[in-house]
Protein backbone atom coordinates (compact mmCIF):
# COMPACT_ATOMS: atom_id res chain seq x y z
CA UNK A 1 0.00 0.00 0.00
CA UNK A 2 2.73 2.38 1.03
CA UNK A 3 4.76 1.42 -2.03
CA UNK A 4 1.83 2.02 -4.36
CA UNK A 5 0.97 5.44 -2.96
CA UNK A 6 4.56 6.61 -3.20
CA UNK A 7 4.71 5.38 -6.79
CA UNK A 8 1.56 7.35 -7.62
CA UNK A 9 2.99 10.41 -5.92
CA UNK A 10 6.21 10.06 -7.88
CA UNK A 11 4.18 9.73 -11.09
CA UNK A 12 2.25 12.92 -10.35
CA UNK A 13 5.43 14.94 -9.78
CA UNK A 14 6.98 13.57 -12.97
CA UNK A 15 3.80 14.44 -14.89
CA UNK A 16 3.88 17.94 -13.42
CA UNK A 17 7.48 18.37 -14.57
CA UNK A 18 7.16 16.78 -18.01
CA UNK A 19 3.61 17.38 -19.27
CA UNK A 20 4.15 21.11 -19.96
CA UNK A 21 7.23 20.29 -22.03
CA UNK A 22 5.51 17.44 -23.86
CA UNK A 23 2.56 19.75 -24.59
CA UNK A 24 4.98 22.40 -25.85
CA UNK A 25 6.69 19.88 -28.14
CA UNK A 26 3.43 18.36 -29.40
CA UNK A 27 2.15 21.75 -30.50
CA UNK A 28 5.32 22.49 -32.42
CA UNK A 29 3.84 20.07 -35.00
CA UNK A 30 0.45 21.77 -35.08
CA UNK A 31 -0.64 23.26 -38.38
CA UNK A 32 -2.25 26.28 -36.72
CA UNK A 33 -1.42 28.98 -34.23
CA UNK A 34 -4.05 28.30 -31.55
CA UNK A 35 -4.51 25.38 -29.16
CA UNK A 36 -6.89 23.74 -31.65
CA UNK A 37 -5.22 20.83 -33.43
CA UNK A 38 -5.20 21.43 -37.18
CA UNK A 39 -3.06 18.57 -38.43
CA UNK A 40 0.60 17.65 -38.55
CA UNK A 41 3.22 19.98 -40.02
CA UNK A 42 6.93 20.68 -39.96
CA UNK A 43 6.53 24.24 -41.17
CA UNK A 44 7.51 25.81 -37.80
CA UNK A 45 10.82 23.99 -37.94
CA UNK A 46 11.39 25.21 -41.46
CA UNK A 47 10.50 28.76 -40.38
CA UNK A 48 12.86 28.43 -37.41
CA UNK A 49 15.85 27.39 -39.49
CA UNK A 50 15.24 29.99 -42.17
CA UNK A 51 14.92 32.79 -39.61
CA UNK A 52 18.23 34.62 -40.01
CA UNK A 53 17.74 36.52 -36.75
CA UNK A 54 17.31 33.39 -34.67
CA UNK A 55 20.26 31.68 -36.32
CA UNK A 56 22.35 34.80 -35.79
CA UNK A 57 21.51 34.94 -32.11
CA UNK A 58 22.28 31.23 -31.77
CA UNK A 59 25.72 31.99 -33.21
CA UNK A 60 26.17 34.91 -30.77
CA UNK A 61 25.13 32.74 -27.84
CA UNK A 62 27.65 30.03 -28.72
CA UNK A 63 30.50 32.52 -29.27
CA UNK A 64 29.79 34.26 -25.96
CA UNK A 65 29.48 30.93 -24.11
CA UNK A 66 32.76 29.56 -25.50
CA UNK A 67 34.74 32.77 -24.90
CA UNK A 68 33.23 33.49 -21.47
CA UNK A 69 33.72 29.97 -20.16
CA UNK A 70 37.30 29.64 -21.46
CA UNK A 71 38.35 33.04 -20.09
CA UNK A 72 36.51 32.47 -16.80
CA UNK A 73 38.20 29.07 -16.44
CA UNK A 74 41.70 30.52 -16.92
CA UNK A 75 41.00 33.58 -14.78
CA UNK A 76 39.28 31.53 -12.07
CA UNK A 77 41.92 28.79 -11.90
CA UNK A 78 44.75 31.32 -11.58
CA UNK A 79 42.73 33.25 -9.02
CA UNK A 80 42.00 30.13 -6.96
CA UNK A 81 45.70 29.20 -6.83
CA UNK A 82 46.68 32.74 -5.83
CA UNK A 83 43.91 33.16 -3.27
CA UNK A 84 44.92 29.85 -1.70
CA UNK A 85 48.24 31.45 -0.72
CA UNK A 86 46.59 34.27 1.21
CA UNK A 87 46.25 33.92 4.99
CA UNK A 88 42.97 33.02 6.73
CA UNK A 89 41.11 36.32 7.24
CA UNK A 90 42.22 37.89 4.00
CA UNK A 91 41.46 34.73 2.08
CA UNK A 92 37.88 34.46 3.34
CA UNK A 93 37.32 38.17 2.70
CA UNK A 94 38.40 37.71 -0.94
CA UNK A 95 36.23 34.62 -1.32
CA UNK A 96 33.24 36.46 0.14
CA UNK A 97 33.59 39.28 -2.39
CA UNK A 98 34.09 36.70 -5.12
CA UNK A 99 30.81 35.03 -4.17
CA UNK A 100 28.78 38.25 -4.39
CA UNK A 101 27.62 37.58 -7.98
CA UNK A 102 26.36 34.14 -6.88
CA UNK A 103 24.56 35.35 -3.76
CA UNK A 104 23.17 38.61 -5.12
CA UNK A 105 19.82 38.46 -6.93
CA UNK A 106 20.60 38.26 -10.67
CA UNK A 107 18.57 41.37 -11.37
CA UNK A 108 20.68 43.43 -8.95
CA UNK A 109 23.87 42.21 -10.61
CA UNK A 110 22.29 43.05 -13.97
CA UNK A 111 21.31 46.61 -13.15
CA UNK A 112 24.56 47.33 -11.30
CA UNK A 113 26.57 46.28 -14.37
CA UNK A 114 24.27 48.36 -16.55
CA UNK A 115 25.07 51.40 -14.41
CA UNK A 116 28.79 50.69 -14.76
CA UNK A 117 28.67 50.17 -18.51
CA UNK A 118 26.50 53.21 -19.26
CA UNK A 119 28.80 55.35 -17.11
CA UNK A 120 31.98 53.95 -18.66
CA UNK A 121 30.37 54.14 -22.09
CA UNK A 122 29.75 57.85 -21.70
CA UNK A 123 33.30 58.31 -20.44
CA UNK A 124 35.09 56.21 -23.06
CA UNK A 125 32.54 56.62 -25.81
CA UNK A 126 31.31 53.08 -26.48
CA UNK A 127 27.91 51.41 -26.57
CA UNK A 128 26.80 48.26 -24.80
CA UNK A 129 26.88 45.17 -26.99
CA UNK A 130 29.00 42.07 -27.57
CA UNK A 131 31.90 43.17 -25.33
CA UNK A 132 29.80 44.22 -22.35
CA UNK A 133 27.79 40.98 -22.48
CA UNK A 134 31.03 39.00 -22.65
CA UNK A 135 32.48 40.88 -19.66
CA UNK A 136 29.28 40.35 -17.68
CA UNK A 137 29.28 36.62 -18.46
CA UNK A 138 32.92 36.22 -17.45
CA UNK A 139 31.99 38.05 -14.25
CA UNK A 140 29.27 35.63 -13.16
CA UNK A 141 31.08 32.50 -14.41
CA UNK A 142 34.44 32.98 -12.70
CA UNK A 143 33.13 32.57 -9.11
CA UNK A 144 31.78 29.14 -10.07
CA UNK A 145 35.19 28.12 -11.44
CA UNK A 146 36.83 29.21 -8.17
CA UNK A 147 34.22 27.32 -6.13
CA UNK A 148 35.01 24.16 -8.10
CA UNK A 149 38.80 24.49 -8.09
CA UNK A 150 39.31 25.60 -4.46
CA UNK A 151 38.34 22.29 -2.76
CA UNK A 152 40.79 20.40 -5.02
CA UNK A 153 43.57 22.81 -4.04
CA UNK A 154 42.89 22.22 -0.37
CA UNK A 155 43.18 18.47 -0.84
CA UNK A 156 46.33 18.67 -2.97
CA UNK A 157 49.61 17.54 -1.44
CA UNK A 158 52.18 20.30 -1.92
CA UNK A 159 55.07 17.86 -1.59
CA UNK A 160 54.29 16.35 -5.00
CA UNK A 161 55.02 19.72 -6.59
CA UNK A 162 58.23 20.01 -4.56
CA UNK A 163 59.23 16.48 -5.54
CA UNK A 164 58.81 17.41 -9.19
CA UNK A 165 61.12 20.38 -8.66
CA UNK A 166 63.68 18.21 -6.86
CA UNK A 167 63.63 15.76 -9.73
CA UNK A 168 64.63 18.53 -12.10
CA UNK A 169 61.39 19.96 -13.43
CA UNK A 170 61.33 23.65 -14.22
CA UNK A 171 58.77 25.48 -12.06
CA UNK A 172 56.57 25.97 -15.09
CA UNK A 173 56.71 22.33 -16.10
CA UNK A 174 56.14 21.18 -12.52
CA UNK A 175 53.15 23.49 -12.30
CA UNK A 176 51.74 22.19 -15.54
CA UNK A 177 52.46 18.49 -14.90
CA UNK A 178 51.48 18.38 -11.22
CA UNK A 179 49.23 21.24 -10.17
CA UNK A 180 47.08 21.52 -13.28
CA UNK A 181 46.86 17.74 -13.47
CA UNK A 182 45.64 17.51 -9.87
CA UNK A 183 43.13 20.34 -10.34
CA UNK A 184 41.82 19.07 -13.68
CA UNK A 185 38.47 17.59 -12.49
CA UNK A 186 37.63 20.85 -10.69
CA UNK A 187 38.72 22.97 -13.64
CA UNK A 188 36.63 20.84 -15.97
CA UNK A 189 33.44 21.02 -13.91
CA UNK A 190 33.95 24.76 -13.44
CA UNK A 191 34.25 25.10 -17.20
CA UNK A 192 31.09 23.07 -17.87
CA UNK A 193 29.05 25.00 -15.30
CA UNK A 194 30.27 28.28 -16.80
CA UNK A 195 29.43 27.14 -20.29
CA UNK A 196 25.87 26.08 -19.45
CA UNK A 197 25.16 29.17 -17.32
CA UNK A 198 26.40 31.43 -20.07
CA UNK A 199 24.30 29.61 -22.70
CA UNK A 200 21.18 29.95 -20.58
CA UNK A 201 21.58 33.41 -19.08
CA UNK A 202 18.77 35.83 -19.71
CA UNK A 203 18.61 38.40 -16.90
CA UNK A 204 22.19 39.70 -16.88
CA UNK A 205 22.41 39.65 -20.69
CA UNK A 206 19.15 41.58 -20.84
CA UNK A 207 20.63 44.49 -18.89
CA UNK A 208 24.07 44.56 -20.51
CA UNK A 209 23.29 43.90 -24.17
CA UNK A 210 22.46 47.45 -25.26
CA UNK A 211 19.84 47.79 -27.97
CA UNK A 212 21.11 45.64 -30.81
CA UNK A 213 23.03 42.62 -29.57
CA UNK A 214 20.92 39.44 -29.47
CA UNK A 215 21.48 36.10 -27.81
CA UNK A 216 19.17 33.08 -28.00
CA UNK A 217 17.52 33.64 -24.59
CA UNK A 218 16.88 37.28 -25.57
CA UNK A 219 15.42 36.03 -28.86
CA UNK A 220 13.18 33.62 -26.94
CA UNK A 221 12.00 36.56 -24.88
CA UNK A 222 11.09 38.62 -27.96
CA UNK A 223 9.35 35.59 -29.48
CA UNK A 224 7.23 34.67 -26.48
CA UNK A 225 6.60 37.93 -24.64
CA UNK A 226 2.87 38.70 -24.69
CA UNK A 227 2.10 36.38 -27.57
CA UNK A 228 2.01 32.84 -28.85
CA UNK A 229 4.68 31.85 -31.32
CA UNK A 230 4.88 28.23 -32.55
CA UNK A 231 8.50 28.80 -33.61
CA UNK A 232 9.30 28.95 -29.90
CA UNK A 233 7.67 25.53 -29.52
CA UNK A 234 9.85 24.13 -32.30
CA UNK A 235 12.91 25.62 -30.64
CA UNK A 236 11.92 24.08 -27.29
CA UNK A 237 11.54 20.69 -28.91
CA UNK A 238 15.02 20.84 -30.42
CA UNK A 239 16.60 22.06 -27.19
CA UNK A 240 14.83 19.37 -25.19
CA UNK A 241 16.01 16.58 -27.48
CA UNK A 242 19.61 17.83 -27.36
CA UNK A 243 19.63 18.17 -23.55
CA UNK A 244 17.98 14.79 -23.12
CA UNK A 245 20.50 12.96 -25.33
CA UNK A 246 23.48 14.66 -23.64
CA UNK A 247 22.24 13.83 -20.14
CA UNK A 248 21.39 10.21 -21.01
CA UNK A 249 24.81 9.71 -22.60
CA UNK A 250 26.68 11.20 -19.65
CA UNK A 251 24.61 9.11 -17.27
CA UNK A 252 25.39 5.91 -19.18
CA UNK A 253 29.08 6.83 -19.11
CA UNK A 254 29.20 7.34 -15.34
CA UNK A 255 27.28 4.09 -14.81
CA UNK A 256 29.79 2.26 -17.00
CA UNK A 257 32.69 3.80 -15.12
CA UNK A 258 31.13 2.69 -11.84
CA UNK A 259 30.71 -0.90 -12.99
CA UNK A 260 34.30 -0.92 -14.27
CA UNK A 261 35.51 0.22 -10.86
CA UNK A 262 33.47 -2.50 -9.19
CA UNK A 263 34.82 -5.16 -11.59
CA UNK B 1 53.31 27.56 -5.91
CA UNK B 2 53.67 29.91 -2.94
CA UNK B 3 52.60 32.79 -5.05
CA UNK B 4 49.72 35.20 -4.62
CA UNK B 5 50.41 36.99 -7.86
CA UNK B 6 48.30 34.68 -10.04
CA UNK B 7 45.20 36.03 -8.30
CA UNK B 8 45.94 39.70 -8.98
CA UNK B 9 44.13 39.89 -12.34
CA UNK B 10 41.01 38.53 -10.68
CA UNK B 11 41.33 40.87 -7.69
CA UNK B 12 41.39 43.77 -10.12
CA UNK B 13 38.49 42.22 -11.98
CA UNK B 14 36.42 41.98 -8.79
CA UNK B 15 37.17 45.60 -8.01
CA UNK B 16 35.93 46.77 -11.42
CA UNK B 17 33.05 44.39 -12.05
CA UNK B 18 31.75 43.57 -8.56
CA UNK B 19 32.64 46.29 -6.08
CA UNK B 20 32.40 49.38 -8.30
CA UNK B 21 28.96 48.44 -9.75
CA UNK B 22 27.53 47.87 -6.26
CA UNK B 23 29.09 51.13 -5.09
CA UNK B 24 27.37 52.79 -8.05
CA UNK B 25 23.99 51.34 -7.04
CA UNK B 26 24.52 52.73 -3.54
CA UNK B 27 25.67 56.09 -4.94
CA UNK B 28 22.66 56.39 -7.28
CA UNK B 29 20.26 55.35 -4.51
CA UNK B 30 21.45 58.13 -2.18
CA UNK B 31 21.66 60.97 -4.71
CA UNK B 32 19.21 62.91 -6.86
CA UNK B 33 19.42 64.05 -10.49
CA UNK B 34 21.85 66.84 -9.64
CA UNK B 35 24.21 64.43 -7.88
CA UNK B 36 23.55 65.80 -4.38
CA UNK B 37 22.87 63.60 -1.38
CA UNK B 38 19.16 62.93 -1.12
CA UNK B 39 16.75 60.36 0.20
CA UNK B 40 14.10 61.19 -2.39
CA UNK B 41 14.78 57.95 -4.30
CA UNK B 42 13.78 55.97 -1.23
CA UNK B 43 10.65 58.09 -0.86
CA UNK B 44 9.81 57.32 -4.50
CA UNK B 45 10.70 53.67 -3.95
CA UNK B 46 8.24 53.42 -1.07
CA UNK B 47 5.43 53.66 -3.65
CA UNK B 48 6.31 50.09 -4.51
CA UNK B 49 6.36 48.71 -0.97
CA UNK B 50 3.08 46.89 -1.56
CA UNK B 51 4.53 45.11 -4.60
CA UNK B 52 7.61 44.33 -2.54
CA UNK B 53 5.54 42.67 0.17
CA UNK B 54 3.49 40.88 -2.49
CA UNK B 55 6.73 39.47 -3.99
CA UNK B 56 7.90 38.23 -0.62
CA UNK B 57 4.48 36.64 -0.06
CA UNK B 58 4.55 34.88 -3.45
CA UNK B 59 8.08 33.69 -2.67
CA UNK B 60 6.97 32.42 0.75
CA UNK B 61 3.96 30.52 -0.63
CA UNK B 62 5.99 29.05 -3.51
CA UNK B 63 8.80 27.99 -1.17
CA UNK B 64 6.32 26.34 1.22
CA UNK B 65 4.63 24.43 -1.62
CA UNK B 66 8.02 23.31 -2.98
CA UNK B 67 9.06 22.08 0.47
CA UNK B 68 5.81 20.14 1.02
CA UNK B 69 6.00 18.57 -2.46
CA UNK B 70 9.73 17.83 -2.41
CA UNK B 71 10.18 16.48 1.12
CA UNK B 72 8.37 13.11 0.86
CA UNK B 73 9.61 12.68 -2.71
CA UNK B 74 13.26 13.27 -1.79
CA UNK B 75 12.97 10.84 1.10
CA UNK B 76 11.48 8.11 -1.11
CA UNK B 77 14.24 8.65 -3.67
CA UNK B 78 16.94 8.50 -1.01
CA UNK B 79 15.77 4.99 -0.01
CA UNK B 80 16.37 3.62 -3.54
CA UNK B 81 19.56 1.94 -4.73
CA UNK B 82 22.44 4.24 -5.72
CA UNK B 83 22.13 3.75 -9.47
CA UNK B 84 18.35 4.15 -9.36
CA UNK B 85 18.77 7.35 -7.35
CA UNK B 86 21.06 8.79 -9.99
CA UNK B 87 18.59 7.85 -12.74
CA UNK B 88 15.66 9.51 -10.97
CA UNK B 89 17.63 12.65 -10.10
CA UNK B 90 18.69 12.93 -13.71
CA UNK B 91 15.09 12.71 -14.91
CA UNK B 92 14.08 15.35 -12.37
CA UNK B 93 16.88 17.62 -13.64
CA UNK B 94 16.12 17.42 -17.38
CA UNK B 95 13.31 20.02 -17.37
CA UNK B 96 15.52 22.36 -15.34
CA UNK B 97 18.01 22.49 -18.21
CA UNK B 98 15.43 24.01 -20.52
CA UNK B 99 15.54 27.77 -20.85
CA UNK B 100 13.43 29.29 -18.07
CA UNK B 101 11.44 31.51 -20.42
CA UNK B 102 10.41 28.51 -22.48
CA UNK B 103 9.25 26.71 -19.35
CA UNK B 104 7.14 29.70 -18.32
CA UNK B 105 5.89 30.00 -21.88
CA UNK B 106 4.71 26.36 -21.67
CA UNK B 107 2.52 27.34 -18.72
CA UNK B 108 1.17 30.32 -20.62
CA UNK B 109 0.03 27.89 -23.33
CA UNK B 110 -1.50 25.50 -20.81
CA UNK B 111 -3.29 28.07 -18.67
CA UNK B 112 -4.42 30.49 -21.39
CA UNK B 113 -8.10 31.04 -22.13
CA UNK B 114 -9.33 28.27 -24.46
CA UNK B 115 -6.13 26.41 -23.63
CA UNK B 116 -6.21 22.71 -22.73
CA UNK B 117 -6.85 23.12 -19.01
CA UNK B 118 -9.48 25.78 -19.57
CA UNK B 119 -11.26 23.46 -22.05
CA UNK B 120 -11.20 20.50 -19.67
CA UNK B 121 -12.55 22.55 -16.79
CA UNK B 122 -15.30 24.17 -18.84
CA UNK B 123 -16.29 20.68 -20.06
CA UNK B 124 -17.07 19.95 -16.41
CA UNK B 125 -18.91 23.25 -16.17
CA UNK B 126 -16.19 25.07 -14.22
CA UNK B 127 -15.65 28.52 -15.65
CA UNK B 128 -12.65 30.26 -14.11
CA UNK B 129 -9.83 32.28 -15.58
CA UNK B 130 -6.64 30.36 -14.98
CA UNK B 131 -4.09 32.90 -16.13
CA UNK B 132 -3.39 36.43 -14.99
CA UNK B 133 -3.59 35.88 -11.23
CA UNK B 134 -1.39 35.03 -8.26
CA UNK B 135 -2.13 31.29 -8.43
CA UNK B 136 -0.77 31.17 -11.98
CA UNK B 137 2.38 32.96 -10.83
CA UNK B 138 2.82 30.52 -7.92
CA UNK B 139 2.35 27.52 -10.25
CA UNK B 140 5.01 28.96 -12.54
CA UNK B 141 7.40 29.56 -9.65
CA UNK B 142 6.92 26.07 -8.21
CA UNK B 143 7.51 24.63 -11.67
CA UNK B 144 10.68 26.68 -12.11
CA UNK B 145 12.24 26.03 -8.75
CA UNK B 146 10.99 22.65 -7.47
CA UNK B 147 14.22 20.88 -8.53
CA UNK B 148 16.19 23.40 -6.43
CA UNK B 149 14.31 22.10 -3.38
CA UNK B 150 14.58 18.42 -4.30
CA UNK B 151 18.35 18.41 -4.92
CA UNK B 152 19.65 19.68 -1.53
CA UNK B 153 17.03 17.63 0.34
CA UNK B 154 18.04 14.52 -1.56
CA UNK B 155 21.75 15.18 -0.99
CA UNK B 156 21.25 15.32 2.78
CA UNK B 157 18.72 12.50 3.00
CA UNK B 158 20.77 10.07 0.94
CA UNK B 159 23.34 10.22 3.74
CA UNK B 160 20.82 9.10 6.40
CA UNK B 161 21.74 5.51 7.22
CA UNK B 162 18.84 3.07 7.05
CA UNK B 163 20.10 1.40 10.24
CA UNK B 164 19.35 4.61 12.18
CA UNK B 165 15.71 4.39 11.12
CA UNK B 166 15.64 0.66 11.90
CA UNK B 167 17.20 1.26 15.29
CA UNK B 168 14.52 3.80 16.13
CA UNK B 169 11.86 1.34 15.03
CA UNK B 170 13.42 -1.47 17.08
CA UNK B 171 13.38 0.78 20.10
CA UNK B 172 9.63 1.15 19.69
CA UNK B 173 9.21 4.38 17.73
CA UNK B 174 6.20 4.62 15.47
CA UNK B 175 6.61 6.29 12.08
CA UNK B 176 5.79 9.71 13.51
CA UNK B 177 8.53 9.43 16.12
CA UNK B 178 11.01 8.08 13.58
CA UNK B 179 10.32 11.16 11.53
CA UNK B 180 10.44 13.57 14.47
CA UNK B 181 13.52 12.14 16.17
CA UNK B 182 15.63 10.84 13.28
CA UNK B 183 14.69 11.90 9.76
CA UNK B 184 13.67 15.49 10.40
CA UNK B 185 16.67 16.58 12.54
CA UNK B 186 19.11 14.99 10.11
CA UNK B 187 17.50 16.66 7.11
CA UNK B 188 17.55 20.21 8.52
CA UNK B 189 20.65 21.35 6.56
CA UNK B 190 18.93 20.24 3.35
CA UNK B 191 15.73 22.08 4.31
CA UNK B 192 17.70 25.26 5.02
CA UNK B 193 19.58 25.25 1.74
CA UNK B 194 16.46 24.20 -0.17
CA UNK B 195 14.49 27.12 1.27
CA UNK B 196 17.33 29.50 0.43
CA UNK B 197 17.70 28.20 -3.11
CA UNK B 198 13.98 28.58 -3.82
CA UNK B 199 13.12 31.71 -1.86
CA UNK B 200 15.90 33.99 -3.13
CA UNK B 201 15.29 33.54 -6.88
CA UNK B 202 11.49 33.51 -6.47
CA UNK B 203 11.45 36.79 -4.57
CA UNK B 204 13.74 38.55 -7.02
CA UNK B 205 12.86 36.96 -10.35
CA UNK B 206 11.42 38.99 -13.16
CA UNK B 207 9.20 38.17 -16.14
CA UNK B 208 7.36 35.23 -14.52
CA UNK B 209 4.73 37.67 -13.25
CA UNK B 210 4.65 39.45 -16.61
CA UNK B 211 4.01 36.15 -18.39
CA UNK B 212 1.54 34.61 -15.95
CA UNK B 213 0.35 37.29 -13.55
CA UNK B 214 -1.45 39.69 -15.84
CA UNK B 215 -1.13 43.19 -14.46
CA UNK B 216 0.15 42.15 -11.05
CA UNK B 217 3.92 42.74 -11.22
CA UNK B 218 6.62 41.57 -8.86
CA UNK B 219 9.56 43.56 -7.55
CA UNK B 220 11.94 42.34 -10.28
CA UNK B 221 9.56 43.63 -12.95
CA UNK B 222 9.32 46.96 -11.12
CA UNK B 223 13.11 47.33 -11.01
CA UNK B 224 13.32 46.71 -14.75
CA UNK B 225 10.50 49.18 -15.53
CA UNK B 226 11.75 51.93 -13.23
CA UNK B 227 15.32 51.59 -14.45
CA UNK B 228 14.25 52.45 -17.99
CA UNK B 229 13.50 56.02 -16.92
CA UNK B 230 14.91 56.67 -13.44
CA UNK B 231 18.24 55.17 -12.37
CA UNK B 232 18.03 56.73 -8.90
CA UNK B 233 14.72 55.22 -7.79
CA UNK B 234 15.62 51.96 -9.56
CA UNK B 235 18.87 51.79 -7.61
CA UNK B 236 17.06 52.47 -4.35
CA UNK B 237 14.67 49.56 -4.95
CA UNK B 238 17.53 47.28 -6.04
CA UNK B 239 19.49 48.23 -2.92
CA UNK B 240 16.55 47.45 -0.63
CA UNK B 241 16.06 44.11 -2.39
CA UNK B 242 19.75 43.30 -2.01
CA UNK B 243 19.77 44.15 1.70
CA UNK B 244 16.61 42.12 2.36
CA UNK B 245 18.00 39.09 0.51
CA UNK B 246 21.37 39.34 2.31
CA UNK B 247 19.57 39.67 5.65
CA UNK B 248 17.53 36.59 4.80
CA UNK B 249 20.68 34.62 3.91
CA UNK B 250 22.44 35.63 7.12
CA UNK B 251 19.34 34.68 9.11
CA UNK B 252 19.08 31.27 7.43
CA UNK B 253 22.79 30.66 7.97
CA UNK B 254 22.64 31.52 11.67
CA UNK B 255 19.49 29.44 12.07
CA UNK B 256 21.19 26.49 10.36
CA UNK B 257 24.25 26.74 12.58
CA UNK B 258 22.24 26.89 15.80
CA UNK B 259 20.22 23.88 14.77
CA UNK B 260 23.36 21.96 14.00
CA UNK B 261 24.71 22.72 17.47
CA UNK B 262 21.41 21.78 19.08
CA UNK B 263 21.30 18.31 17.56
Amino acid sequence: MKKLSSKIYFGIIMAFLYLPIIYLIAYSFNNGKTSVWKGFTLKWYKALFSDAQIMGSLYNTLIIAVLASVIATVLGTCAAIGIYNFKGGMRSAILNVSNIPIINPEIVTGVSLMLLFTFAGRLLNFEMGFTTVLLAHIGFCTPYVILNVAPRLRRMDNSIYEAALDLGCSPFKAFYKVVIHELMPGILSGFLISFTYSLDDFVITYFTRGSKFQTLPIQIYTMTHQRINPKANALSALMFVIIFVILILSNIRTNKKDSEVRA
Amino acid sequence: MKNKRTSYPYLLWMLIFTIVPIAMVIYYAFTDESGKFSLSSFVNASDYSEIFLYSLLVALISTAICLVLAYPLSFRISRCSKSKQRMIIMFLMVPMWMNFLLRIYAWVLILQNYGPLDMILSFFGIDITLIGNTSAVVVGMVYEFLPFMILPLHTVMSKIDNSLIEAAQDLGSNSFYVFKKVIFPLSIPGIISGITMVFVPTASTFLVAQYLGGTQFMIGDVIERVFQSDHHTGSAIALVLMVVILGFLVFMNRFGDEEAVGV
